[in-house]
């Protein structure tokens, strides 16, 4: 099963629309979508506008790739659990965000094991026609670099030092 | 919760979707702390255990009455809380705790989303001038607006 998402939050229609095409003849492929509660309704892909937190989390347990926005809450639980994920950015000019920060976001994301980025339509097409060579890679865990968390926790040590002399 | 425990106590805040996993795996850097998460998903509770939890209505720039409930909202928990330090992944309920941090006597740390790869968000431009320390997590940002680099949640 391929599991899109769009967010919670805004509509997605070109990725949506795409898959729903795609899907019209490829009948051996389950496609499930949650595409936002604004999002026009697909005629091929079975869909939902939103989902649970654990309806969520069960379509991406279950499914073998996952196409989504380029939003990093999805991308962050699609390399936690190591499933390969196909991201799409969303853009300005379509109307699709404010900006076009996930177009920053995939062009540095690019080249991650695990992450397919798709600027466009034609691209999702084309990474589309090569989902059978698409595998798992090891799940990772769901923490922080090193680095950050040190440089938190020194933070918040100095914090404790500098309240403790202020009362 | 006492105002004599020695852990450090911490507000952990942000708002939904991917700021919310971006903290969650900050929760190692929390290791022995008093930590008190707050977010707008008040479903969220589920992933933090028995800490601390308060939820906040979601609001963005485009829904200015939600904005002021929300900062209500923070500053009373920051009250009630007591944080040493408040530690945020954005966005808008991160601009706030930090901005109000310094009223209870909390120091605040923003750490910028890992979306933003290009530029800083706009949170976290408006809290530059209130935070202790802005935090971007790609190094051409953070070397852009002369912020320090400690690396991203990826």
């Amino acid at each position: 099963m391929i599991f899109a998402t769009v967010g919670t939050q805004l509509p997605f229609d070109r990725l949506i629309d795409t898959l729903d095409k795609y899907k019209q003849y490829q009948r051996d492929i389950s496609i499930f979508a949650q595409i936002g509660p604004l999002g026009k309704s697909p005629d091929y892909i079975d869909w939902a506008p939103t989902l649970t937190a654990k309806q969520f989390a069960k379509k991406i347990a279950e499914c073998k790739v996952i196409i989504s926005h380029a939003g990093m809450g999805t991308i962050l639980t699609a390399l936690e659990l190591g499933k390969p994920i196909i991201v799409m950015p969303r853009q300005a000019k379509y109307g699709e965000h404010r900006n076009d920060h996930q177009c920053a976001t995939v062009q540095n994301l690019r080249g991650r094991v695990g992450i397919h980025v798709a600027d466009d339509e034609q691209f999702l097409l084309s990474h589309l026609k090569e989902l059978t060579s698409f595998k798992p890679s090891a799940a990772s865990e769901p923490v922080a670099e090193p680095k950050l968390l040190n440089a938190i926790s020194q933070f918040i040590t100095e914090g404790k030092g500098d309240h403790n002399n202020a009362f | 919760m006492t105002l004599n425990d020695p852990k450090a106590r911490i507000l952990a805040i942000s708002s939904g979707g991917g700021h919310w996993i971006q903290m969650l795996r900050l929760r190692p850097a929390f290791d022995g702390c008093n930590v008190t998460y707050m977010t707008v998903d008040p479903k969220a509770r589920h992933d933090v255990g028995n800490a601390g939890f308060y939820s906040v209505l979601d609001g963005n720039r485009d829904t200015k009455l939600s904005l002021i409930f929300m900062a209500i909202k923070i500053l009373a928990v920051l009250i009630w809380v007591r944080p040493h330090s408040v530690i945020s992944t954005g966005a808008a309920p991160g601009y706030f705790a930090c901005r109000f941090a310094k009223l209870v006597g909390a120091r605040s740390l923003f750490i910028d989303s890992v979306a933003n790869a290009e530029e800083m968000s706009l949170s976290a431009k408006l809290v530059l001038s209130h935070a202790n320390k802005v935090l971007s997590q790609w190094p051409k940002v953070s070397q852009k607006n002369g912020l320090e680099f400690h690396g991203s949640v990826l």
